[in-house]
């Protein structure tokens, strides 16, 4: 993107944010004078602003004031809205609005049925006019924020957004005075988030993002490689494992206590259904940070105050089935990319109820330990996952806005971004004792989008001499092996265990499952003659866009070396994944 | 990105590599795979700029570059598989233990197979279809009772346990073994094999093996009949169970219940048990291949009979040939023998002849030259034996062959001095040989 030219007269001054627009809940973020991306409160404080709607009178509420709507004018209370943007009815689950404003039919697209005006009448409001409310709000508290007129936007969208989407989110934020500059997606967003911070180092490595929200749940994987960024896969749920199950748990838990001491079900009734929800959900997210948490809602149903507590592990023991789905969700995506868990360099759980101990918990015993788990109760260095998206939208943010818009469109157009991605990893053969044949050692991982370039400084024998620089293709293997069972003393049982001997052989051996290289095609070899004792020889692996790979192999700080070239190899065509 | 460092050795340059410039392009790199990468970040740009060299893409460009680009995400909900039975569609939620979960949600075809993302998405499009807002604004009645359905059956196929509940008693999903009749007609494996197929989806072991064909090995039918007969299955009957009362005033009751449950599903595990036994009992009652085996068996063993009395034949026939053989040997051996000591004999006879005639030779030659006395002087009684005992003294030292050379030289010579100089000379020759001593000889030796 070449900045625009001196002098030239510009159109008025840009001033953009990163928004984070999700299903339950919106962020907003700037980057500030030293690059760093800080999410902004709005005026009530909220750094998680609700994505909802209320109208009384003719008056608008936004975020938490129109989420507690949610008990007393529901009907006029549009949540959980941003699915249906730039869909048609036929294809948008109303599940998740079944307590608040209903969607609806209209014309060839969705709208909602409220009071938002002073008089009684009824109104048609397009979703479409719904998110540019929203939007204005959330641009109207950066300004405030900010002191300066927000005009401009990089705004985060799911990995399954449809271009149709993608257009009416445009124009409906357009409409708010907010120019799109770029839409990103969510996992990329989290990835940059963490990516953008001054002390991260720039590695290539395999990371999982688990967006964990509050009606859906998103997993991407995401190859990283010298800090580009590809999606291998993805895999989503809306029914099994997202925080209204979460919350349901709860509710449930809560209106059988009732129901023992009361006898009458607040579930059945809506408004009681309601006050319990939002009171559920608060002692969720308490359960978060303590052992604890209690639950009190006046006059839940009949009159009748209801209050009560739990403890984290009833909780987690009450909710087992959905944090086990919130796993096979992850364990789907890893293997929809063709890779295994132990491929898996980095965890970033991301979304509210990544929040969640237990969730981070099972995912510590389900990665190798030297999977990098990334939330707040598994790393105390981690970002607040809530904010992840926003803060990955306002780096970009800051990182375009100097652009034109038609120069962004044209960066981001699929002949740039479409991009032949290496099939194996290439590498070098290394002499280890126990390995007769030669270790594989990886230099260029797979899935790196080409060009791309990798140096490698490798030891050589003790005493220096001639050696070979020997270049192969990479194919990574899991080995599976059983464990021997532990023996005491060398002898396998002693007496006394003797007894429970017989379960014992029943139990199956555990299994130790290891990464390990097999050596694929051969592609080139090279002499290093003459390497001083102690010296170190340095290999430069380039593989050019169209897939041409040079080699430069040299003794590191000599001179000269050698160079050579291999035959171009093919882009393959791909089928869906 | 920084330079790796790698702490373990290239390998030594092997004697004798070389190549032009120290350098040998081997291999091609496997076939690349086009992906989109993110237009996110300050990398990127550093490639977009390399990529794009100030140029302007068009539409056509666009569709060009996704043209074979590898796709991440599914597609979208599609159709709904099959047709909805009417009579479903009125079917009330309440009644959830009677419905079929599988059907409910458009997968009876794929029942326990379904696996967990296949069920999602059929609940998804299903409530695409018979949410009631959606049925609100096709202007049909708020009935939501056929979405209440649905809701059951994700809630019961996606909760793992309570799929397998279900699973277990799901009828829909069994294959009914053929009749003895049907599976006589020459379909023994097509009609069974999907039999086993249904029932290894209660097996705690997977995968489960099959039935196989006319063709597989006897080990692995063998090993197919003791897996069924040692199945170890995780079928249990709790979704039959009669509702427990749960409010607490009535205890007893509840109990009871609860005790009547726990004995239905125990004598329904039993039954199950039993029932698949005399499945796989009758399976195995029809197999050809059994009796097949058994035969081959019986065959095998009649052929290594054959075989080991045709083998002691041939040893024995062998033996008595080598016995033969032997005897011949001998006999020829013998006769031969026999021929040469009949040569031998002669031989022997004929030097003895020889010898006797030498003697004679030797006696006479002493006597025809008068005791080896001037002629005319008589020789006296003591004089011939001295001559004789000489002679026969002479005789017993030298061999045949000395004795038919002396022989020889006196049968020569017919002068009397002549004789007596022979003689001398063989005496001498004797002594000199030191086969007889000085004066032993007393007229000859002279
Ligand atoms: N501290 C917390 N502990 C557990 N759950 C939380 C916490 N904070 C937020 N959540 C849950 O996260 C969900 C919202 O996540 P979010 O990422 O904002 O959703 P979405 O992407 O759908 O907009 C809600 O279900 C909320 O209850
Ligand atoms: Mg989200």
């Amino acid at each position: 993107m070449s900045s625009q030219e001196e002098g030239e007269l510009s159109s008025p001054e840009i001033t953009a944010i990163g928004i984070s627009f999700g299903n339950s809940n919106s962020s907003i973020a700037y980057t500030s004078g030293e690059g760093k991306a800080e999410v902004i409160a709005n005026e009530e404080g909220d750094r998680q602003i609700p994505s909802v709607l209320s109208y009384i009178e003719g008056e608008e509420y936004h975020g938490t004031q129109a989420k507690s709507q949610l008990v007393r004018n529901s009907k006029n209370t549009v949540a959980y809205f941003r699915d249906f943007l730039g869909r048609d009815f036929d294809s948008i689950d109303p599940t998740p609005c079944h307590a608040s404003a209903h969607p609806q039919k209209h014309e060839s697209t969705v709208a909602f049925s409220i009071q938002d005006q002073e008089s009684d009448a009824q109104n048609i409001v397009t979703v479409s006019e719904i998110t540019t409310r929203h939007i204005r709000r959330l641009a109207s508290s950066a300004s405030d924020f900010l002191g300066k007129k927000v005009n401009a936007a990089v705004i985060t969208v799911p990995t399954n957004v449809t271009e149709e989407q993608r257009v009416a989110l445009s124009e409906a934020a357009k409409k708010a005075g907010v120019e799109v500059l770029q839409m990103i997606l969510e996992p990329t967003a989290a990835v940059l988030a963490y990516d953008a911070r001054p002390e991260a180092k720039i590695k290539d490595k395999i990371i999982v993002v688990a967006d964990l929200g509050g009606t859906r749940s998103d997993i991407a994987i995401v190859a990283s490689r010298g800090g580009i960024y590809s999606i291998l896969s993805t895999s989503h749920d809306y029914e099994t494992a997202a925080g209204v199950q979460l919350d349901q748990v709860l509710i449930d838990h809560f209106a059988k206590e009732f129901i023992k001491k009361n006898k009458t079900d607040p579930r059945k009734n809506e408004r009681s259904m309601a006050k319990l929800k939002l009171e559920a959900e608060a002692t969720k997210k308490a359960l978060s940070l303590g052992g604890n948490a209690s639950c009190s809602v006046e006059s839940l149903a009949n009159g009748i105050d209801f209050s009560s507590t739990i403890n984290r592990t009833r909780y987690e023991l009450l909710a087992g089935k959905v944090f086990g789905a919130f796993t096979r969700l992850i364990e789907e995506a890893v293997r929809k990319a063709d890779l295994d868990i132990l491929d898996v360099d980095e965890v970033i759980l991301s979304g509210g109820t990544s929040h969640t101990p237990k969730i981070s918990q099972n995912l510590q015993r389900l990665f190798p330990p030297t999977t990098r788990i990334l939330s707040p109760s598994t790393l105390p260095t981690a970002i607040d996952p809530s904010s992840l998206s926003a803060r990955g939208a306002a780096i970009q943010a800051s990182l375009v806005q100097e652009f034109e818009k038609d120069d962004i469109e044209q960066s981001t157009h699929p002949m740039v971004t479409v991009t032949p991605h290496l099939r194996n990893a290439i590498g070098v053969m290394v002499v280890s004792e126990d390995v007769k044949k030669g270790l594989f050692s990886a230099l260029v991982e797979k899935e790196t989008a080409v060009p791309c370039r990798r140096t490698g400084v490798f030891a050589v024998p003790r005493d220096g001499g001639d050696v070979i620089v020997k270049i192969c293709e990479g194919l990574r293997e899991i080995k599976v092996s059983k464990k021997e069972k532990a023996k005491i003393n060398g002898k396998p049982a002693s007496d006394d265990s003797e007894l429970d001997s017989d379960d014992e052989e029943d139990e199956e051996a555990e299994e130790i499952r290891e990464k390990v290289w097999k050596v694929g095609t051969v592609l080139a070899e090279a002499g290093v003659k003459g390497v001083k004792k102690g010296g170190k020889v340095e290999v430069r692996i380039k593989v050019e866009a169209d897939l041409g790979v040079q080699v430069e192999v040299r003794e590191a700080g000599g001179k000269g070396g050698v160079r050579g070239t291999l035959e171009k190899a093919r882009v393959v065509e791909n089928g869906s994944a | 990105m920084a330079a790796v460092h790698f702490s373990l050795p290239l390998p030594v340059l092997p004697q004798g590599w070389s190549a032009e410039k120290d350098f040998k392009s081997i291999g091609q790199l496997s076939p690349a795979t086009q992906r989109n990468i993110e237009p996110v970040g300050p990398h990127f740009l550093a490639h977009e700029r390399r990529k794009r060299h100030q140029r302007t893409f068009s539409e056509d460009d666009r569709i060009q570059a996704q043209e074979n680009v590898k796709k991440v995400e599914d597609d979208d909900v599609g159709e709904i598989s099959e047709p909805e039975d009417p009579l479903m569609l009125q079917r009330d939620a309440k009644d959830w233990k009677g419905q079929d979960h599988y059907a409910v949600l458009g997968l009876s075809k794929h029942r326990y197979k379904a696996t967990e993302t296949q069920i999602k998405r059929a609940h998804r499009k299903k409530v695409l279809r018979h949410h009631p807002d959606k049925k609100a604004a096709a202007g049909s009645s708020e009935d939501d009772s056929f979405f209440k359905c649905i809701q059951k059956a994700t809630e019961i196929l996606l909760d793992p346990v309570k799929r397998r509940q279900f699973d277990s008693v799901d009828e829909a999903a069994d294959v009914e073994p053929p009749s003895k009749k049907q599976a006589q007609k020459g379909n023994f494996f097509k009609l069974w094999s999907p039999v086993f197929v249904a029932e290894g989806r209660f097996s705690k072991t997977q995968p489960v093996p099959r039935l196989g064909d006319d063709k597989s090995k006897k080990e692995d039918v063998e090993e197919f009949y003791n897996f069924w007969y040692n199945f170890d299955s995780w079928r249990s009957f709790e979704y039959q169970d009669e509702d427990v009362p749960d409010d607490n005033e009535n205890r007893d009751q509840k109990r009871h219940v609860e005790r009547k449950n726990n004995n239905a599903r125990k004598k329904k595990k039993t039954e199950d048990t039993t029932r698949l036994r005399q499945l796989v009992d009758d399976c195995l009652a029809g197999d050809e291949r059994i009796k097949r085996f058994k035969k081959e068996e019986r065959a095998g063993k009649d052929k290594k009979r054959l075989e080991r009395e045709a083998a002691e034949k041939k040893e024995k026939e062998d033996a008595q040939k080598a016995a033969e053989e032997k005897e011949r040997l001998r006999k020829e051996a013998e006769e031969a023998s026999k021929v040469e000591k009949a040569e031998g004999k002669k031989v022997k006879e004929a030097a003895k002849n020889a010898v006797k005639k030498n003697k004679r030779v030797l006696k006479s030659s002493v006597k025809d030259a008068n005791y080896l006395l001037p002629a005319g002087e008589e020789a006296g009684a003591k004089r011939v034996d001295q001559v004789l005992n000489d002679v026969e003294a002479v005789m017993a030292k030298i061999d045949a062959e000395e004795m038919a050379s002396l022989a020889g030289k006196l049968g020569g010579v017919k002068v009397a001095e002549e004789v007596g100089k022979v003689w001398s000379e063989e005496a001498k020759r004797l002594v000199g040989a030191g086969k007889v001593k000085e004066g032993e000889l007393k007229v000859i030796g002279t």
